[in-house]
């Protein structure tokens, strides 16, 4: 069994999934998935639709309660268990950012105000739950610069620095994708998940999306967790693939062990080799 | 060019058939509309129950109905000329019959009985009602005949009323003020007498739970249809305060607030992860239970007889009354004036002018705080915020109950000025009216819930002589408004925060326009 | 007496009665809801409107001298179902159609508008004084004695159960066996993919209130006939409880919507007759919070996953 296989690597653990099982009613969604994703690494999880890679991400980010399994986020200053917490605590307190397949911006708010409100929790504490920034104290306002500084180095990243006080929901598609990245980063993560964020982009995107990726593996020193379909950017800039299938893991390693796995090559790439061939003789008849 | 026309014509010939048959079916639904409720009315006698007809009302409606959809169908069709000419004349004759019937003495006998016999229903209200849309529709026919608008399509009209939003918006700043000014001076306008400073006091007071409910409703999107349960926390509170423990208004203000707020916290704890329509018919559900309480409670609350003599408001301890207390000043004798019962309504004018001014100020700023944001944001998108470590519960727990504490300090002015509360005041209706006028005038837009406030409460307060119309053009308002624009009148929203400032997005359209 | 089974029998047979006016009602909101995801409040009005007909054409028919009691409720039944449709289908026609694409808080605010219009037409037309009328159907069964305490089924609340049955037979056939059900069904799950596949949408929508007025009109009868007294008030309470019981059961689920309508007809009755009259409705309002707490899409809704 392939799936025995685990992915090694020289970097700190940063989150371990084991014998994570989400069901809905009688359909197995995720069934018994462990895998260890590691600091400074991007690491994909790629399958076929439905192979409850996004479950997966659901379960990791609190908006699904796992059936079975254990989340454990290594921080430097301690462990969490990722399944007994709130989704707003994982984000809050765990530093897990993470973005949505369809796009979840707060979409007639500036793109500005977008970056603002991820960084709320800080801010929050900074107008001493509001009461101090009722009155215009000067801690507050140092904060709100700060962040607004923050937002600003985000926006210079993204190049959405011109457009700041656009409204998210006017950005073109690639532009709303890019902003919800820069707002994810913006909670200050120690992972980032992120759910299909080349769907839709055009080559030169995808492109601009793999150098993006890479600036914040190496530069701001955070786990990068990734659901992604464009094998360009998967075989790319991945350090590590975790392949499901059906739920679940059916391979787990490096891209060239991954590309060279023939588990793999059976259950996924060989699968499009037979829909490209249907459509083939189909076409044909 | 000519061929093009009258092609045009041709494609645009009237179709007689098409014509006859919609307004026929209009005029038939008007029939049957009419014919039971219209037709006959239930007439108490001494026998028990008794049946008048009203046929001839039935046949003015149909006939209403058959015309005015031919008017219309003349309408769309482009058929300026004949709407036009055809609503003048009946116009001219409806404004002659409404002038004749009301000048009976001037004329001859036949005359007036002749202008009666053609009025509609033979009422005047709803016959000039018809005058206004009769002249709506010839304005519409000779813009049609003359091509000076098109029809408009919905989009279209959104988009127009969005620019005179924004630009509204932006003349805000200097409206804002002016409406300020305005509302200090109006007391001392040589038009404002005692009714008028009462229609603005209650205007005002509206204005107040408007922001107030704008708080929950426009920016954290939440859906609240028993506002009016913290009004009757609030003053209740109050009343209850000065009953039992002598305190006065000021010292029972911030009370009143905090009470209303802890029952905003508290009834909004179960309820607030509910989503958004189960959210309204549950607090509409809390709202009457506060009624229900309030009206069965006797020896607290008086039960349906409501608690009076709730003490009136001092002016920093100088009271407004006629005897002067022992030992003291009263308002009057202290400032040198002669007694005027209007000081006090002027005083209370003046009073929840500050609390709606306060109420305003204060959700101003708190846009531009991070709670604030995160209401917006919340009403935005409840998923996008927890994943960015916002808690939803508390979020929206803080906006129920500061909106519930603004309720509050208005039912304790209520209390105050009117002397006497009892539960008849606090019923679904009036939740009904302070939703309303915060979605009519726009979500989230302050000066919006002042316009609008002024269009529900001040107008059929100034047309008070229609009493038993009153309601009915109320919720025929609401509907109209939400038809002709479904996001409120001045609905635009004002980024809290920018990188570039106002101009830069100015110029930005400059260029691209 | 009040821990006799007689006392309990009684407040049985009130609370099903009640039930069954609540349920008819309940169906409206939860169709329209089911179809166009709006809390149709004026729906209640309609209901008051329906008893309204209703006792203008018990009166016509009276004086007219139709006086056998089945066949005048049998006119009355089809008279106010008919015109009372004509009230339920203007409404969507003028109000709500035009602001299907709008925000949801603006077709809310347009129904409540109604809901105050309706409310204000009937008064102004009607006046404001209560109406009351004589019982028409007397008699009944003698279940039990105790003494002098006796438990009846009477004639008229077997009629109103009966009668009740029977439209939700044929109204669940209608939804489960019709073109017209099916379409209903259709425009719930996805009206754009309903209308590609060529269901008249707006049709469709339109016989919706149709059917949802003339049920709630049967509930203004039953109304009638019960209590025996109606005034133009009448809507507001009943359409809130009867929304009550539609949520209670499920939004959007037909037998939800009876089974609510039921349980809320019979905490009221139970209520009543155990502790206080004065806090029936806290009660009815209560056991809803509780179950949205517990159950957030009613006792018979789908549970529905929340989509990420």
């Amino acid at each position: 069994m392939s799936g025995a296989q685990e992915y090694r690597s020289a970097n700190r653990p940063l989150l371990t999934v084991e014998h994570l099982t989400m069901r809905f009613g009688g359909l197995v969604a995720v069934d018994d998935v462990s895998f260890t994703a590691f600091d400074r690494e991007i690491t994909a999880i790629i399958g076929p639709n439905g192979a409850g890679k996004t479950t997966v991400f659901n379960c990791l980010t609190g908006f699904y309660k796992p059936t079975v399994g254990r989340i454990t986020l290594h921080r430097e200053d301690g462990e969490m268990y990722l399944e007994q917490m709130e989704g707003f605590r994982i984000a809050a307190k765990g530093g897990v950012a993470r973005t949505f397949q369809n796009i979840r911006l707060f979409p007639h708010m500036t793109v500005l105000e977008n970056l603002m409100i991820a960084q709320h929790n800080p801010l929050m504490r900074a107008s001493g739950f509001t009461v101090l920034g009722l009155f215009g104290f000067s801690s507050y306002k140092i904060a709100e610069k700060a962040a607004v500084d923050r937002a600003r180095y985000w926006l210079e990243k993204i190049g959405l620095l011109e457009k700041a006080d656009d409204e998210a929901g006017s950005l073109p598609y690639g532009d709303q994708r890019r902003l919800e990245i820069a707002r994810a980063m913006c909670i200050d993560p120690v992972v980032l998940c992120l759910d299909e964020p080349a769907a839709g982009l055009n080559p030169r995107e995808s492109a601009d999306l793999n150098d993006l990726l890479k600036f914040i593996r190496d530069e701001h020193n955070i786990g990068v967790l990734l659901i992604e379909h464009d094998m360009s950017v998967v075989m790319g800039i991945s350090d590590h693939i975790v392949v499901l299938d059906y739920g679940k893991k059916i391979s787990d390693g490096t891209p060239e062990f991954v590309r060279n796995d023939p588990t793999v090559i059976r259950a996924y790439l060989g699968e499009e080799d037979e829909e490209e061939t249907a459509a083939m003789t189909g076409g044909e008849g | 060019m000519a061929d093009l026309s009258i092609n045009a014509e041709k494609a645009r010939a009237l179709d007689m058939g098409a014509l006859l048959k919609d307004a026929g079916l209009t005029a038939f639904v008007a029939f049957a509309l009419s014919i039971s409720l219209v037709g006959f009315q239930i007439k108490d006698a001494s026998g028990g129950l008794q049946l008048i007809t009203r046929f001839g009302d039935v046949a003015v409606v149909t006939a209403i109905a058959f015309i005015g959809r031919v008017l219309l169908f003349l309408l769309r069709r482009g058929r300026g000329r004949a709407v036009l000419i055809s609503s003048a004349v009946l116009a001219a004759v409806l404004l002659l019959s409404i002038l004749a019937s009301m000048t009976p003495d001037s004329l001859p006998q036949a005359i007036v009985a002749t202008a009666r016999a053609v009025l509609p229903f033979g009422n005047v209200v709803l016959s000039s009602v018809m005058l206004i849309v009769l002249v709506v529709l010839a304005v519409r026919g000779y813009q049609v005949m003359t091509h000076s608008v098109h029809e408009m399509t919905m989009e279209e009209r959104d988009r127009e009323m969005d620019k005179v939003a924004a630009r509204v918006q932006k003349i805000s700043l200097f409206l804002g003020p002016l409406a300020l000014v305005f509302a200090i001076a109006l007391p001392f306008m040589p038009f404002a007498d005692r009714r008028i400073v009462d229609i603005g006091t209650l205007v005002l007071t509206y204005v107040m739970l408007g922001w107030g409910l704008n708080i929950v409703v426009g920016l954290a999107g939440l859906l609240d249809l028993g506002y009016v349960a913290f009004y009757a926390v609030g003053a209740y509170s109050y009343a209850l305060l000065a009953q039992y423990f002598d305190a006065s208004f000021w010292l029972a203000l911030p009370f009143a607030g905090i009470m209303a707020a802890a029952a905003g916290v508290t009834l909004g704890f179960p309820v607030l992860r509910l989503r958004g329509d189960y959210l309204a018919i549950v607090t509409l559900g809390f709202g009457e239970m506060i009624r229900i309480i309030l009206l069965n409670w006797y020896q607290f609350t008086g039960g349906p007889d409501g608690l009076s003599g709730i003490p009136r408001p001092s002016f920093f301890g100088l009271p407004f009354t006629r005897r002067v207390p022992e030992g003291g000043d009263s308002f009057a004798t202290f400032f040198g004036l002669d007694y005027s019962s209007l000081h006090r309504v002027v005083f209370l004018y003046y009073l929840i002018l500050a609390l709606a001014m306060i109420t305003n100020l204060f959700t101003l700023r708190i846009r531009k705080l991070p709670i604030g944001r995160a209401w917006e944001a919340l009403r935005e998108d409840e998923i996008a915020c927890r994943s960015l470590g916002i808690n939803p519960t508390n979020t929206k727990l803080t906006a129920f109950g500061i909106g519930a504490m603004f309720g509050g300090f208005a039912g304790s002015f209520f209390a105050t000025r009117q002397g006497f509360i009892s539960p008849e005041s606090f019923t679904f209706i009036e939740s009904a009216v302070i939703l309303a006028i915060v979605v009519l005038g726009g979500m989230g837009s302050q000066l919006g819930v002042v316009f609008a406030s002024i269009l529900l409460i001040g107008l059929p307060e100034i047309f008070r002589d229609l009493q038993q119309y009153r309601m009915l053009a109320f919720g025929a308002a609401m509907v109209l408004i939400m038809i002709w624009r479904p996001a409120g009148l001045l609905a635009h929203r004002e980024p809290s925060i920018r990188l570039w400032g106002r101009d830069k997005i100015g110029k930005k359209a400059e260029v691209h326009s | 007496m009040e821990s006799t089974f007689e006392y309990f029998l009684e407040q049985l047979i009130n609370g099903v009665t009640l039930g069954s006016v609540y349920g008819l009602i309940a169906i409206g909101y939860t169709m329209v809801y089911g179809i166009i995801g709006m809390i149709n409040f004026a729906h209640g009005e309609i209901f008051m409107i329906g008893s309204f007909i209703a006792l203008i054409t018990f009166m016509i028919l009276g004086i007219v001298g139709i006086t056998w009691v089945p066949l005048a409720i049998l006119i009355v039944l089809i008279v106010a179902m008919l015109l009372t449709s004509v009230y339920g289908w203007t409404l969507e026609r003028i109000a709500y159609r035009p602001l299907r694409n709008s925000p949801r808080l603006a077709a809310l605010i347009t129904a409540i508008g109604m809901s105050i219009f309706l409310q204000n037409y009937v008064q102004l037309l009607q006046g404001a004084r209560n109406k009351p009328m004589q019982p028409i159907i007397r008699g009944g069964i003698e279940l039990m004695r105790q003494g002098d305490y006796v438990v009846s089924l009477s004639y008229l609340q077997m009629f109103i159960i009966l009668l009740t049955i029977v439209l939700m037979a044929v109204f669940s056939l209608i939804i489960a066996k019709t073109s017209l059900g099916r379409q209903q069904r259709a425009c719930e799950q996805d009206q754009k993919m309903a209308s590609l596949l060529g269901v008249d949408v707006d049709r469709t929508i339109s016989l919706t209130f149709v059917m949802g007025s003339a049920l709630a009109s049967v509930a203004g009868v039953i109304f009638l006939i019960n209590y025996g007294v109606i005034d133009f008030y009448i809507g507001f309470l009943a359409g809130v409880k009867a929304f009550t019981a539609a949520v209670l059961g499920g939004i959007g689920s037909l037998p939800g919507a009876m089974l609510g309508g039921m349980l809320i007809g019979l905490i009221e009755a139970f209520w009543s007759g155990y502790f206080t009259v004065e806090y029936k409705d806290v009660a009815a309002f209560s056991i809803l919070v509780l179950v949205l707490i517990f159950r957030p899409t009613g006792l018979l809704g789908k549970p529905d996953v929340e989509k990420v």
